[in-house]
């Protein structure tokens, strides 16, 4: 079922990346519409983390077409470019903090370098954000090297939100999160999903993110989409992989 | 899809009620705008008794126009009665209700820069002198102590990586120390001859080259170039490995950071620093000897004849006993620094200009220590 056109905020065609003599993504094609939260998985090492870098603009791809809130990233000028980056954030896997900025300073970065506004409102706004992603405000003058992994985790989403984005990359969110704060995690996607009305691109490989946060799911293989919909077409699927990962010892504790 | 268009904020008194209706866009982009209207709205606040904020207009909103009208909201509310915000619509009301969980902001402190303050950093840095010489001895003792311990376990020695940093600092680093030696001893020769020449004492620009490489220039430049070029590396190595906590992770395993990384290091370095400071001092005589002919008539046979008579190999032997000591020096400034630093981006640059800055300051001051020792001895 192909989507609308309209309602595709990041339109993927025919996507080809090589490494050397490997080619990682052979043709791929996958949209993902607006308001939506899609959940992006597939085997380690088949390619998930270059798709959503290749789509951000940091791998370079071999040929194909991407088209990012119906502009052609390849054809975009600078000054359009620029618009684009200012209305997505990223949550980058390790967080990717500036280390030697504080936690504050790290969020009002973006802030700062796209919009003229006081420092009282700066500083307003990094406390909202911070409260947004379940943080004190004392956390604010703590440096990047004194946080926990969690903590690094929603500070780099409260960086990633700092713009108001309209859609939002998260590349593993909840990897390295106990159960209870990746649940936690997936409740605050989920919520900032509705009430900022974002679009979320979420690479993962926690299952109950799947169940909990995502509207529809993707699945990388070979290269290519082997399935993409709802979490019942997920499981309803007859591929190996699918079955195995739907249908396995981990799947069922989380269904039951 | 929403268009985005200038976001607006009108106020209306009536009788003792002021009511401000919000309108357009109240996103970020506008942020700046935004804030212009939140703040001139703001002084309104006064004795009204009612005051209700009406945000139906408002065709888009996201967390900083959220946050704005809930200040605008806080600001105006005086006494008991409380501004009111009303029709939101149901999509809005959850972000609004998150930004009002919000607490006011801290101020950031900035502390004021003052005399006695600038006076207290300088107390401190002197103060950290002696923290760094503390730190040098113990790495020594740390680096001494491993190796007495691979001596007695010759198995527990890293000969790939010893030979592995070897490459890296001593083989990879011939040509750059060749070159540099070569021009300076080409220097040395031309402004000698230049300045002899005056007094008919052209031929006595052998006797200075042939001291000041061997003794002096030689091993001091190459340890120069050496601080800089490995004791840097040393520092980003280990500091980077500190930073990914890939030394906690050594340590875990029940190895011994000292031993595993450090002892090759310096040993490495140790070894390196004599066979570079000899390379040097040769290419450095044969830069100055080429230039002896060429710009001064000296041919190279009344070259080396004089060289001979000029220098005993005492000279020679001074040179090449600083050179493992000004190694080691080196070699526990860069280790000392990279194991400090901390978290940051920042820290590593620091440490590492750290390293290379230090690294020269103790090489130069080793040379004055050798200067005097190496007089007293009548060497």
């Amino acid at each position: 079922m192909p989507p609308a056109a309209s309602d595709a905020i990041i339109r993927v065609r025919d996507i080809t990346v090589q490494f050397g003599a490997t080619r990682v993504l052979d043709g791929l094609n996958l949209d993902v519409r607006r308001g939506e939260i899609l959940g992006f998985v597939g085997p380690s090492g088949a390619g998930k983390s270059v798709l959503t870098r290749t789509i951000i603009g940091l791998v370079p791809k071999l040929s194909g077409r991407i088209e990012v809130f119906g502009i052609d990233l390849d054809s975009a000028g600078p000054r359009e470019r620029r618009g684009v980056e200012r209305r997505w954030g990223i949550l980058f896997q390790q967080g990717a903090l500036f280390s030697s900025l504080t936690v504050r300073q790290n969020i009002q970065f973006p802030v700062r370098e796209y919009l003229n506004v006081s420092q009282r409102l700066l500083d307003e706004i990094t406390i909202a954000k911070l409260g947004m992603v379940g943080l004190k405000p004392e956390v604010a003058d703590r440096f990047p090297s004194e946080l926990s992994g969690g903590m690094i985790k929603r500070v780099a989403l409260a960086r990633a939100l700092a713009l108001d984005p309209e859609l939002v990359f998260l590349d593993e969110p909840t990897s390295g999160l106990d159960p209870i704060g990746a649940g936690d995690f997936d409740e605050l996607v989920r919520t900032l999903q509705r009430t900022l009305g974002l679009t979320v691109f979420m690479v993962t490989h926690d299952l109950d993110s799947l169940y909990t946060a995502c509207d529809r799911i993707a699945v990388l293989g070979n290269g290519k989409i082997i399935a993409a919909g709802s979490i019942a077409d997920m499981q309803a699927s007859q591929h190996p992989w699918l079955q195995a990962y739907f249908h396995g010892k981990r799947a069922r504790a989380v269904v039951t | 899809m929403i268009v985005a268009n200038d976001p607006t904020l009108e106020h209306i008194v009536r009788g003792n009620g002021l009511a401000l209706s919000a309108a357009g866009s109240w996103t970020a982009r506008f942020a700046p705008e935004l804030e212009q209207l939140v703040v001139a709205a703001e002084r309104l606040s006064g004795t009204r008794a009612n005051i209700f904020i009406d945000v139906s207009q408002v065709s888009g909103l996201d967390t900083f126009g959220a946050w704005l009208i809930e200040r605008l909201r806080r600001n105006l509310t005086t006494g008991a009665v409380e501004a009111q915000i009303s029709g939101l619509s149901v999509n809005y009301s959850t972000l609004v209700d998150e930004v009002r969980r919000v607490k006011a902001a801290p101020a950031d402190e900035v502390e004021p820069v003052t005399f006695s303050g600038m006076m207290e950093q300088i107390g401190r840095s002197v103060a950290g002198i002696g923290g760094t010489v503390l730190s040098l001895v113990d790495m020594l003792g740390a680096v001494l102590a491993a190796a007495g311990r691979v001596i007695r376990h010759p198995r527990s020695f890293r000969m790939t990586s010893t030979v592995h940093h070897l490459e890296q600092v001593c083989w990879r680093a011939v040509p750059i120390v060749v070159l540099i030696t070569f021009l300076i001893g080409c220097i040395i020769s031309q402004q000698g001859i230049f300045h002899f020449r005056r007094f008919g004492a052209d031929i006595f620009v052998v006797d200075m080259l042939g001291v000041l490489v061997l003794r002096e220039i030689g091993v001091l430049l190459v340890a120069i170039m050496v601080a800089g070029r490995s004791g840097s590396a040393y520092t980003a190595e280990l500091g980077s490995m500190k930073m990914r906590e890939e030394i906690d992770a050594l340590r875990t395993m029940g190895f011994d950071p000292i031993e595993v990384l450090i002892l090759p290091r310096m040993l490495a370095l140790i070894l390196a620093l004599p066979i570079l400071a000899f390379l040097g001092a040769i290419a450095a005589l044969y830069g100055g000897g080429l230039v002896a002919w060429g710009y001064g008539g000296v041919d190279p046979e009344a070259f080396l004849l004089r060289l001979r008579d000029a220098i005993s190999i005492d000279h020679f032997t001074v040179g090449l006993i600083k050179a493992p000591v000004m190694a080691a020096v080196i070699g526990i400034v860069a280790c000392v620094e990279g194991l400090a630093v901390q978290g940051s981006a920042e820290s590593l640059g620091q440490h590492t200009t750290a390293s290379v800055v230090k690294g020269i300051f103790f090489v130069i001051v080793m040379d004055g220590v050798f200067a005097i020792f190496f007089a007293s001895i009548g060497m």
